[in-house]
Formats: C-alpha cells, sequence, structure tokens
C-alpha cells in the first residue's frame, strides 16, 4: 500500500536550531532518505519551503480567492514528505517512526486512495 | 425459540459457536475486509440453515461454511467487478478454491485478528466490542447494550472500525518482536475491558453481561494458547479466574454486597482458584524484570488474598509489597487506594490513612466512590467519627449499586450507633 508520510513541526521552533543542529538534522535526513531508497520503498519526496512562502487560493461564486498564507494556523506546519509504497500500516508505521522529525514534531500517515484503471472514461480524481 | 432446534439448525448453531471466529478471521486475514468476511459467514450460515435438513450435516461442517462463505465472496466481488479491490480478491481465491483447500485443516487466524483489532491505530474504546463481534460474533445491540452505549453509535463505531482496518491497511500478522509487549498488552486490555464489563454486573441480573465475562475469559484461554509463553497472557487469565471464582460470594443469600475480607472462603469456586494458582506459577517461572507487567501483578494480589482459604489471613504483607510494584509500574490512584487500606492493615488505621493522604489531592478521586469508601472505613477505624461518616456521605452519594449503596448506609448506621 502507498502512504504519504506528512512531517509535521514547528517553524518557530525549527528557525532557533544553530547552524550545527541544522547540519546534523541534513545528516540525519540524508541517511532516512537513502534507507527508504535502499529499502526499495520511496516513491518521492520533498521538502517544502516555510508557510510564510505560502499562497492559498480558492474560487467562490465564480471569484477567485488569493489569500497570503497557509489554508490553515496550526501549532505545526507541513514542511515536507515521502511517499511510499510498503506492504501495511505497521510496516509504514516502523518508517514513519524513524523519519528524524518524529523525535520532536509529528509525522501523519495517509494511506493514498487508489484509484481504479476501469474508470477510464473519467477524470482521475472523480470517485 | 420456544420449539426445540432440529438437529441440523443445532449443528449449524454448534459450528457457528466453534467456528465463527476461525472463519471470520481466516476470510478477514486474506481480504482485510473484516466486513465482507462476516457479510459472506452470514450468508454461509443461511445456506446451512437452508441445505443440512435436506441434504443432513457435512462431514465437515466448518469446512462446508468455509467453502460456502467463499463462494459468497467471490460473488460479491464479481457483482462490483469495478471496485479497486475486486481483482485481488479473484485471484486470492481462485488460487486457494482450486487445490481443495477445505480439506486440509482451517489454519487458526483468530489471534492476527485480535492484533488487527486492538492496533493502536483503532480507536480504543471499540477494540473490545471489535473483538467481541468479530471472534465471538456478537450482535452490535448485544455489545451496546453490555457497553451501555446507544445500539446505533455503537454499530456505527464497529462499522468505521473495520472500515478503518482496510482502508488504513492494518495488517493481519503477528507485530515485529519490538512492538509484540506493547501490541499484546493493548489485546490483553481489550479482553480485560470484556472481562470487567460482564463482572460489574454483581447481582447477576443482566444474562447479557454474565456472559461476557464467561466470554472474556474464553479469549484469555484462546490467547494463552496460541502464546503460550507470554507471561502476561497467563497473568490476565490468572487474575480472571481468580475473580471468577468469587463470582458468587460477593452477594450473600438475600443479595446484599459482602466485601472480599468477609467473604466466606467455602463460597469461593475451589477449582478456579486452583486453576488460576497454576497459571501464576507458569507465569513466574516465565517472566523476567521486563515482563512482569500489571495483570501478573494484579493475580499474584488475588493470590495473597484467598490464601486466607488455607491459612485464615490475607498475606497483607505481600499485598503491600505487590501494590508498591504496581503503583511504580501504573501510577493509577485506583493502585494507591488499595495499597492504603493494605497499609492499614499491616500498620494501623493512621498509617493507611497517611498513605490516602498522599493522593488526597488527585482531582479524579473527587468523584471516585472507593477513594471515599476506604476513607470512611479507615477514619472509622481510627476512631473520627465525624470524618468518617462525611466520607460515607460522599461515597454512598457516588454508589451506584443499590446492594453496595445499602452496605455503606448499614456501616454509616454501625458508626452512629458505636
Amino acid at each position: 500500500m502507498k502512504y504519504l508520510l506528512m512531517i509535521h513541526s514547528s517553524e518557530t521552533d525549527d528557525g532557533k536550531a544553530t547552524p550545527a543542529d541544522l547540519q546534523s538534522l541534513m545528516q540525519a535526513y540524508g541517511a532516512y532518505t537513502e534507507a527508504l531508497n535502499k529499502a526499495g520503498v520511496l516513491l518521492g519526496s520533498n521538502r517544502l519551503r516555510p508557510t510564510t512562502d505560502a499562497t492559498s487560493v480558492r474560487v467562490r461564486g465564480g471569484k477567485t480567492e488569493v489569500l497570503n498564507g497557509p489554508y490553515a494556523e496550526t501549532r505545526e506546519q507541513l514542511g515536507g514528505y515521502y511517499l511510499i509504497d510498503v506492504p501495511d500500516l505497521d510496516a509504514a508505521l516502523s518508517w514513519a517512526a524513524r523519519c528524524p522529525t518524529s523525535s520532536y514534531g509529528t509525522i501523519e500517515l495517509r494511506p493514498i486512495w487508489e484509484m481504479q484503471t476501469e474508470q477510464a472514461g473519467q477524470p482521475r480524481y472523480v470517485r | 425459540m420456544s420449539e426445540a432446534p432440529s438437529p441440523a439448525a443445532h449443528a449449524a448453531e454448534l459450528a457457528a459457536r466453534r467456528s465463527y471466529g476461525k472463519l471470520v478471521a481466516f476470510l478477514a486475514a486474506r481480504t482485510r475486509d473484516v466486513a465482507a468476511a462476516e457479510d459472506a459467514l452470514a450468508a454461509a450460515f443461511e445456506a446451512a440453515l437452508r441445505d443440512w435438513p435436506r441434504g443432513g450435516v457435512p462431514a465437515s461442517p466448518e469446512a462446508w461454511l468455509l467453502t460456502a462463505a467463499r463462494r459468497s465472496l467471490i460473488d460479491a466481488a464479481r457483482r462490483r467487478k469495478t471496485r479497486d479491490d475486486a481483482i485481488p480478491d479473484l485471484r486470492l481465491f481462485a488460487d486457494e478454491s482450486t487445490d481443495d483447500a477445505p480439506a486440509r485443516a482451517i489454519p487458526d487466524d483468530r489471534l492476527l485478528l485480535m492484533f488487527a483489532c486492538a492496533h493502536p491505530a483503532i480507536e480504543p474504546g471499540v477494540r473490545a466490542p471489535l473483538m467481541l463481534q468479530t471472534i465471538l460474533g456478537f450482535d452490535a445491540a448485544s455489545i451496546a447494550s453490555a457497553f451501555l452505549v446507544a445500539p446505533a453509535a455503537m454499530s456505527q463505531r464497529l462499522v468505521r472500525a473495520k472500515a478503518k482496518i482496510k482502508q488504513a491497511g492494518i495488517p493481519f500478522r503477528l507485530p515485529d518482536a519490538d512492538d509484540l509487549p506493547e501490541r499484546l498488552a493493548v489485546v490483553l486490555d481489550a479482553i480485560y475491558a470484556a472481562y470487567t464489563e460482564g463482572w460489574s454486573d454483581a447481582a447477576g441480573t443482566d444474562a447479557r453481561r454474565r456472559n461476557l465475562a464467561e466470554e472474556g475469559i474464553w479469549l484469555g484461554h484462546l490467547i494463552t494458547v496460541l502464546l503460550p509463553d507470554e507471561p502476561e497472557a497467563l497473568g490476565l487469565l490468572a487474575l480472571m479466574l481468580h475473580a471468577q471464582a468469587r463470582q458468587a460470594a460477593r452477594r450473600d443469600a438475600r443479595g446484599e454486597y459482602v466485601p472480599l475480607a468477609e467473604q466466606d472462603p467455602a463460597a469461593w469456586d475451589h477449582a478456579l482458584i486452583d486453576q488460576a494458582e497454576t497459571l501464576l506459577r507458569r507465569a513466574s517461572a516465565l517472566a523476567t524484570a521486563a515482563t512482569i507487567g500489571r495483570y501478573q501483578l494484579e493475580a499474584a494480589v488475588q493470590s495473597a488474598h484467598v490464601v486466607r482459604r488455607l491459612t485464615g489471613r490475607a498475606d497483607w504483607d505481600a499485598i503491600v509489597r505487590l501494590y508498591d510494584a504496581l503503583a511504580a509500574l501504573t501510577g493509577s490512584p485506583v493502585v494507591w487506594i488499595n495499597r492504603a487500606v493494605a497499609v492499614a492493615e499491616t500498620r494501623g488505621a493512621v498509617a493507611g490513612l497517611a498513605a490516602l493522604d498522599e493522593i488526597a489531592a488527585d482531582a479524579r478521586l473527587a468523584d471516585y466512590q472507593p477513594y471515599w469508601a476506604a476513607r470512611a472505613g479507615l477514619l472509622a477505624r481510627s476512631g473520627d467519627v465525624a470524618a468518617a461518616d462525611a466520607a460515607y456521605q460522599r461515597a454512598i452519594g457516588l454508589e451506584a449499586d443499590p446492594a453496595v449503596r445499602r452496605f455503606l448506609q448499614r456501616r454509616r448506621d454501625a458508626l452512629r450507633a458505636g
């Protein structure tokens, strides 16, 4: 099954990290990504720019509203993700627990909603 | 039912009771779809009741039911063949149907199903109900009434939990060795929750709840058979058997509450006590410092209480030591209350009260009947009649069981008379 591991942590706290902290975190992430790769479970991964760089958009009554900032103000923010393919939730949980941010932030696991190939006539996001 | 069941109906019912959980587990472990497995089995039982009276009861009712349930699963998969999971389902069942699988023994996957039901991703309150439904075949209405929840709400929570198992990819396999102790603890907690729901009906008026205590013990037996070397599983079964052994002694002939210290050991079920003691010995032979958990300690407390049947006195020193260990392990205020009562037995009421005072600030205890009853009893023994009277009043006001309420009232009256 495919799972999206969403990495949440406090941007405020992250901002207080020393260069040495950041360097060791980057190394930990490098090793983690490598481990996922070696295990053959990694489908994709990215780090996100902070929410200060976020822009949100919605269309209401035919009018496009563009908002400066993230969709929701939360204590911890989405900072990156890994998309993995593993046999089951326990396997996904054990990978999530190894993610360096799990020791100070929160990793949310969401199973990917698999689309069927049979409904070829429809756009992929319609179910 | 008023009329005697036909032999076929009786055989179907027997097979249902013996095999229900096993068949659900077998099917669910292969499709990860508990609800579909239950539906398929329901259809299979319906077919059995229709066919067996005409054609006779098959040689292996279990295998017959499994074949029928598989057929029904395949039919269901064909009907919704555009659904995402239909193709693997079909392939899976085709594979197993071709090699005459029913002729072989059906693997027992009930343990895997229990671990799935008690997975940390499942809402804690629904884990025990989910086990009762999938392993024992209880319907949502019976479970709801036992857990004092509205049937519609219970049924919705069960449906949601089964969907979660399927959609979140909760596995049907034994947890890794690292995770096993923690996961097993959750399974044991769910079994104990089922047992205590049944045990709390002391008057034995509610057949469904009484049944639940027996089913809890049955699940406890099952887990010790499937995982014979887990000390905590043995400890839980020992604890439940100890409690069950004193079940009838909790009320006198007139239905009045009898506290443990005043129960006549002759009213205890000594065969059950012996079974519990054997289990506890097996557990302590297997246990290491890391695997002595709350169930072994609580069972040992029970054992130290009922040693009174042999020596005339509970082993209060051991009870204090066991509660010390339990308090260190769980930090539960309930443990502290029991410990304080045991301290009063070994070092006097004043020492017991001092032990109780250590947790008096815990806000959770303000509405907790056993705290006030313990406090009242210790105050009465230390001679503080006014404070004891006030504590009895709090305890009486918080008690839901009329028999216990009458008992506390009698104690309070005795206080005034004395």
